[in-house]
């Protein structure tokens, strides 16, 4: 009699957070399925049924390809320089100098940004005609004439990458530290007094306890680089000439901004299926790291 | 644990000091831009440092003359306040029983998965019905129908650290109440919230920060003072042909101000909250 009622007393209780669930999500990506299958405009024409034209097209369009390359690029080397950066700015905050305890509480600061004011705050930087990089780079003679940073399809997009790096590698840094802070002293004294170098140390020593953290960060922030809309669209809007257009800004468009809700649909669950994908991988990945510790 | 050779120790403090430029220079940069004069900032060679202090800027956006530049801040600001508070009661109070059932009943316990699962969805793949959804109830344009959004965010995102709150309070708390004859709303109201209470500050605080940075469903799903959310409102005016840069730097100042200020009280419990993987970044 007991298990059954707890169990029965548990749904209930969750009973609040899944009507919620199910009404603005559950119910919202069952509906993106089915209009996925539709010519539906966004307002009006209800539309009808196409099979799976919309896939066709999007999948077999250029848009798609290049948005799909220009995001896994985006994700791929800005996740790659925060996992490096972080893992540095970790090492030496691990280290004892005065001021240490206030350099740390300022790793809060560009956590804290938020993304737009991020965004906002690099695209005056990079601003072609008053912005701060083509003002310093000038007169510290490392630049002949002001450059449209964000203008030119060669640097807009790795100008969108060091400034999402800069906002995010700090809290690489801060997962990292908190790990670092967890290897015994004494274990690190151990290999030092037995003549291992840093590079040894840092192999067997230290790596063995930042490797699940590390990995844990890595996933979280593989996707949410992969989902990337925000910082794109207030800098460049996945401009110039659509060489920032990631994925997430392709299916702003083709919904919202052409308003053809079917094929927006389509393509926003080829993009979940292209996450899930991911996340599947990382937690198979997660579970081989956990079973090998 | 390093040998402490001086070349070392002044290697440190070399990149210490290069790490604290990193940081501090853009935010400094954006401060410093809010308070130079127009002026100041389109002078070439550059002024890094404005000849007079300019805070007109200031009285600008927090003025709440009819019409002016200040009232559509303000407006946003206050929408913002009010789409993050009641999103993120809403959430905790949904949150609040869903994640002490998972965290006491282990045959339910897979369905913290599901929720937790969700929040790795793409906002574009509810995006579409949740736009149609709205405008059907008339909830477009409205800070109801965006907090009820924020919802998809937040409601995981609470019960996965509230869960994590209530498996660290022992049961053995409770069975013992239990035992003395206490009825489970009592224990409920009496121990285990009370004692649950930091962890709902904390979450609340977070869920709070979550919703102020949201812009995707903003940008989508608000078009005017009524609703427009402070995000929404600064990537306008950065996207705009506002002539001021200072003016922008102002906005993106106030706007940074509650969330830098709630991360630098909230430094451990944030830290604490990284570290079990449970804070989005």
């Amino acid at each position: 009699m007991p298990g059954t009622w707890i169990t029965t007393r548990a749904w209930l209780l969750m009973l609040p957070l899944l009507v919620v669930m199910i009404a603005v999500i559950g119910w919202p990506l069952v509906d993106t399925v089915r209009l996925s299958f539709t010519d539906a405009k966004l307002v009006g024409t209800a539309g009808g049924f196409v099979g799976v034209d919309n896939y066709a097209r999007m999948l077999g369009g250029s848009n798609f390809q290049r948005a799909l390359m220009t995001t896994t690029w985006f994700a791929v080397v800005s996740v790659a320089a925060e996992m490096v950066l972080g893992v540095l700015a970790a090492l030496l905050l691990n280290q004892q100098f005065r001021g240490r305890t206030a350099l740390r509480a300022l790793m809060i600061l560009p956590w804290a940004l938020p993304t737009v004011v991020n965004a906002t705050l690099w695209r005056l930087i990079y601003n072609p005609e008053y912005g701060a990089l083509n003002a310093a780079l000038t007169q510290l003679g490392l630049l002949d004439s002001y450059r449209s940073w964000l203008g030119e399809p060669g640097s807009a997009l790795i100008a969108l990458i060091v400034a999402d790096c800069w906002k995010n590698f700090p809290l690489v840094a801060l997962i990292a530290l908190a790990a670092l802070q967890a290897v015994p002293r004494d274990i690190n004294a151990a290999a030092l007094v037995d003549g291992a170098g840093p590079f040894n140390r840092f192999r067997y020593v230290i790596m063995p306890y930042l490797a699940g953290p590390l990995l844990v960060a890595l996933v979280l922030r593989t996707i949410e680089a992969f989902k990337v809309f925000d910082i794109i669209w207030v800098m460049t809007r996945g401009g110039p000439a659509n060489s920032t257009r990631t994925l997430s800004i392709l299916v702003y468009q083709e919904a919202f901004s052409f308003q053809r809700a079917g094929s927006g649909a389509s393509l926003a669950l080829i993009v979940t299926l292209l996450v899930t994908i991911l996340a599947v991988a990382y937690a198979a990945l997660l579970r081989k790291a956990a079973g090998a510790s | 644990m390093e040998r402490r050779n001086p070349i070392f120790t002044a290697f440190v403090y070399a990149c210490a000091l290069l790490l604290a430029i990193v940081i501090l220079a853009p935010i400094g940069w954006l401060f410093v831009m809010s308070i130079s004069s127009a002026a100041d900032l389109s002078a070439k060679p550059l002024n890094w440092w404005p000849d007079e202090i300019d805070l007109s800027r200031y009285r600008t956006l927090l003025s709440t003359i009819e019409n002016s530049a200040g009232a559509a801040f303000v407006a946003s600001l206050l929408n913002s306040l009010k789409v993050a508070g009641m999103a993120t009661l809403a959430a905790i109070a949904v949150a609040i029983p869903s994640a002490w059932a998972v965290s006491r009943t282990p045959t339910v316990s897979w369905s913290l998965y599901a929720v937790i699962a969700t929040y790795m969805l793409p906002p574009v793949a509810l995006a579409v019905p949740l736009y149609m959804g709205l405008a059907y109830f008339g909830l477009l344009n409205s800070v109801f129908g965006l907090a009820l959004v924020y919802l998809t965010i937040l409601a995981p995102f609470t019960t996965w650290l509230l869960k994590s709150g209530f498996d660290s309070i022992p049961r053995e708390i409770e069975s013992a109440a239990m035992i003395d004859g206490a009825r489970l709303d009592q224990i409920l109201r009496l121990l285990t919230l009370p004692l649950a209470a930091p962890v709902m500050a904390t979450s609340a605080l977070f869920a709070f920060l979550l919703a102020w940075d949201e812009f995707f469903y903003a940008l989508l799903f608000t078009s005017d003072l009524r609703a427009k959310t402070l995000t929404v409102a600064i990537a306008d005016l950065a996207g705009g042909r506002v002539s001021d840069y200072g003016l922008i730097a102002t906005a993106g100042v106030l706007a940074a101000l509650p969330p830098v200020l709630i991360g630098l009280v909230m430094q451990r419990a944030l830290i604490s909250g990284l570290t079990s993987g449970g804070v989005k970044g």
